[in-house]
């Protein structure tokens, strides 16, 4: 792309062709306020909050729809400006009743930012939203309309998303953000809606709050497990970084919160990726029906359920690492303390909303108990230490609890698109081989699955076999690989762009350079890992195998699933 | 031969939907932008209250306007053509108009009745005919580069048409159609030279009121108003005259309805107008009105608004507030 160079405030910047003054600014640090602006979508210009002057611009012009152009300069900050601003500011503020006591997004609200910044009272206009409905998408996410303030950005969220669930009604000041009367179109619970929203009005449905009542009760065992995405992602919430990656000062800071133990998820996606190798190679083996689809997106498995349930025979009855996880900590771990399984409470912190619903599942209960009791999202997790005044960046390191606290690369890099398949892929290849492990390529990176691509497609060698693959990364782009499926082996389906790492549960904003910066420190860290692959992770074999002593059904209740057609 | 284009440049014909767009100028954009398709759309919304032309274009001279059409469909190669029609017109014209475009390439599409003031712009027009959500696109592009389903598409007011229609057969005669309602004796619409003063339309009408009063030019939301002594010039905007009695129209009456009105008519989209135009209201409810309030958002409108509605929405409050109220209230204490 052709570089422009332009000033802002007298800062000369370089510029990209097709960027608009906005990202630009945001880019080098300079402040330009803005609540509809989002780089996941097409400007809207509807808050009417992010003038500038532009020389030779009679009057001041909308930054977020404003593209550079050479030798342009830019004033952020006037008189005029000020005058274009600020009364709009005003208005928002009566759209948003505040709730900040309980809001998980009151440490970094921009409304509260925006009004101490301009010297604004958040009450020159009486709330006029007081009686507006909340409405809930199972127990994951809602959307709070008497906090809205007509962004739009959860309706094209949900557009990106291609599920088109959210919907406006009415016109004027009557206008609001509905669920579909369109029976065909579900909510997936994928939260994008939630990350996309400047005032948390779509909002995941809190945990904290009876997760704070739980820790510290003498008759619980609190253990929480963290996900592989949120160490790459967290550090943002204190100022750090993006792709800092924090797994030790999340340890430390989780003990800090009072939590019993601390495992790591990366453990329990090591033993996913056993779980589902062996299914997939038992598939081709078998001939039982390909391609066969990943299941660690909860969001995806509800796709499949209320839209596609004519697949359900082609998505792995593997579960997911949370599941794996919380599975293990009741049974086996709690078995090794002498501890009751019932007194164990398992918290996940994810960087999901669909993990939510997942959890409360109820074919995910093993004798009984569901594996995981509470799951908090990325942002809820900050909010916690932020209440408590424990800053992330100064928490003390320390390593995960044994024995959930080793991974190997391969479990690390499941945050991100195209994760679980090549984590998939390095131990079905290293499997396939059998006896014949002289043959073994040794093959560890499958670059071809990589990148923030919609759709990536590969062919790969899997001990002779050559299976043809392919990585959907957003569930917007699904369609077209559902529409030729017989042309696949296997395929992983993450519905939040980039996987994990730009989960709906995730750290706000999530923009496209905030995702691959996140995706390469995932990358970085498996590099690092002195384990690539999962099998090489003992502590997993031997949980494995411990299972798979206690019989086959125990073993299939603790690693396998099932799925049913929703409507 | 003279081409069309020429033509209507060498007559100086602008836009008569109020904003007197140069209407060669939007030609050329849309002849010269490529497209694999390109659009007409007659705008016959007339969603501004107290403008009636484009109805009683409809009723005496329905054919010239879809022969002005027609030329622009020729001129442009058009794909097909629409006449937005404003849904109370709809049953009372629409066998008329169908039988003239039988044959042709126009069809008529129904404006919703929910689309109301905003469903004029043209931008929301196109949204209209689309399906899509009833409000105006951001722009640029504009929609003369892209328009329906993203092609060019020209979109012009009835008048507009007519007048094409006029300058083809080389009878224009540069006169314009004039509402002219209130309180006068001789409400109707009327057609004379472009040129002629308010005062003169009233005079020759035999509207000129023989009480104290204001007028309204260009509609009755929208409109600029002026007091007795600046009739001396032409009619802008659409062309439309309201008189009003002064004391038949007490000045917080007519602010509270034009508010109603502009908030009534707001489609939500952008804060200054779905939030400033209610805000706006309700000040005006108040027993002691804040001017400094309202003298705000009538700025913030006008400043920050997404589209031409929120724009223009200060006209009437701010002209009448200058040319009329400051009078009104200086002959009350004197009275």
């Amino acid at each position: 792309m052709p570089e422009i160079k332009i000033k802002i405030n007298n800062q000369e910047l370089v510029a990209n062709s097709g960027e608009t003054v906005r990202a630009v600014a945001l880019r080098n640090g300079i402040d330009v306020p803005g609540l509809c602006d989002h780089p996941d979508f097409k400007p809207k210009a509807n808050c009417r909050l992010c003038y500038v002057e532009i020389k030779g611009q009679k009057k001041p012009s909308k930054s977020c729809a404003t593209l550079v152009e050479e030798g342009m300069e830019v004033i952020t900050e006037s008189e005029q400006i000020q005058k274009y601003r600020n009364t709009n500011l005003e208005l928002l503020f009566a759209e948003h009743i505040e709730k900040c006591p309980t809001c998980v997004w009151r440490f970094e609200c921009p409304l509260l930012q925006m009004a101490d910044k301009y010297k604004l009272k958040l009450t020159r206009f009486p709330d006029r939203k007081g009686s507006r409905k909340t409405y809930k998408f199972s127990n994951a996410v809602e959307i709070d309309g008497s906090q809205c303030i007509d962004c739009r950005n959860c309706i094209d969220a949900c557009a990106m998303q291609k599920i088109d669930y959210l919907e406006l009604k009415g016109k004027g000041i009557e206008q609001e953000v509905i669920p579909t009367k369109n029976k065909k179109a579900h909510c997936i619970l994928c939260g994008q809606c939630t990350v996309h929203c400047p005032v948390s009005a779509a909002q995941e449905q809190t945990q904290w709050e009876a997760v704070e009542a739980i820790i510290g009760k003498k008759d619980k065992v609190v253990v929480v497990q963290f996900a592989p995405s949120i160490r790459v992602s967290i550090g943002e919430d204190f100022g750090l970084p993006y792709g800092k990656v924090m797994t030790e000062q999340i340890v430390g800071a989780l003990k800090q919160l009072g939590f019993n133990y601390v495992f790591d998820v990366n453990f329990a996606a090591d033993v996913t990726t056993i779980i589902e190798a062996e299914e997939l190679l038992e598939r081709i083996k078998e001939k039982k029906p390909l391609p066969m689809f990943t299941s660690c997106c909860p969001a995806w498995i509800n796709y499949i359920e209320l839209y596609r349930p004519d697949l359900i025979p082609n998505i792995t009855t593997s579960r997911s690492p949370q599941i794996h996880g919380g599975g293990l900590i009741k049974n086996y771990w709690a078995k090794q303390m002498k501890i009751d399984p019932k007194q164990v409470v398992v918290v996940s912190i994810m960087p999901c909303t669909a993990k939510k619903y997942e959890a409360s599942r109820k074919e995910m209960k093993i004798n009984g108990l569901l594996p995981v009791d509470y799951v908090l999202t990325t942002r809820e997790f900050s909010f916690m230490l932020k209440k408590n005044k424990i800053d992330l960046a100064k928490a003390k390191s320390i390593p995960a609890d044994n024995p959930f606290g080793k991974f190997s690369g391969a479990g690390a890099i499941f945050g991100g698109s195209g994760g679980v398949m090549e984590s998939a892929l390095r131990t079905a290849q290293f499997y396939a081989f059998g006896e014949n492990k002289q043959a073994c390529e040794g093959k560890i990176d499958f670059v071809d699955v990589r990148g923030l691509e919609g759709v990536k497609e590969a062919k790969v060698n899997v001990a002779g076999t050559i299976l043809r693959i392919a990585v959907v990364n957003g569930i917007g782009n699904v369609k077209p690989v559902l529409d030729k499926i017989k042309e696949y082996d296997y395929v992983e389906v993450m519905s939040c762009p980039g996987g994990c790492i730009g989960g709906g549960g995730g750290p706000i904003p999530t923009t496209p350079d905030i995702r691959r910066k996140r995706i390469e420190a995932l990358y970085k860290l498996d590099k690092d890992c002195v384990m690539r692959a999962s099998y090489e992770n003992k502590e997993v074999m031997d949980v494995i195998k411990w299972a798979k002593d206690q019989g086959e059904k125990a073993a299939h209740s603790i690693f396998h699933t099932k799925y049913k057609k929703r409507k | 031969m003279t081409d069309i284009l020429t033509k209507i440049k060498e007559a100086g014909l602008v836009g008569r939907g109020g904003a007197s767009f140069p209407t060669a100028t939007k030609w050329e954009t849309v002849k010269n932008t490529p497209g694999e398709k390109k659009y007409v759309v007659c705008n016959a919304s007339e969603g501004e209250p107290g403008v009636k032309k484009d109805l009683f274009i409809f009723d005496n001279h329905a054919e010239r306007m879809v022969d002005g059409m027609k030329i622009a469909m020729d001129y442009l190669g058009a794909e097909a053509g629409y006449i937005y029609l404003n849904p109370s017109y709809y049953s009372k014209l629409a066998g008329r108009l169908n039988k003239l475009i039988k044959g042709t390439k126009i069809t008529l599409f129904k404006k919703d009745h929910r689309a109301g003031y905003i469903g004029g712009d043209e931008s929301t027009l196109v949204n209209h005919i689309e399906g899509k959500r009833i409000e105006p696109r951001l722009r640029p592009p504009y929609i003369a580069v892209s328009g329906l389903w993203n092609y060019p598409t020209l979109v012009n007011n009835v008048e507009t048409f007519y007048n094409v229609s006029l300058v083809a057969a080389g009878q224009y005669e540069k006169k314009r159609f004039v509402t002219v309602s209130g309180d006068c004796p001789n409400e109707g619409v009327f057609c004379f030279d472009e040129t002629w003063t308010i005062e003169k339309i009233l005079r020759e009408t035999s509207n000129y009121p023989k009480f104290k009063f204001f007028v309204q030019i260009g509609g009755d939301a929208s409109g600029t108003v002026f007091n007795d002594a600046q009739l001396n010039q032409p009619v802008s905007g659409a062309g439309s005259i309201t008189v009003y009695s002064i004391m038949k129209h007490k000045p917080n009456d007519l602010m509270k309805k034009w508010a109603y009105f502009f908030s009534n008519e707001s489609c939500g989209q952008c804060t200054p107008c779905r939030e400033g135009t209610f805000r706006l209201k309700e000040a005006l409810k108040m027993k002691k009105i804040d001017w400094l309030l309202v003298n705000d958002l009538l700025n913030n409108l006008e400043l920050t608004s997404f589209c031409g509605l929120g724009l223009v929405a200060p006209t009437p409050f701010k002209s009448y507030f200058n040319n009329v109220y400051k009078n009104y209230a200086g002959n009350k204490n004197k009275n």
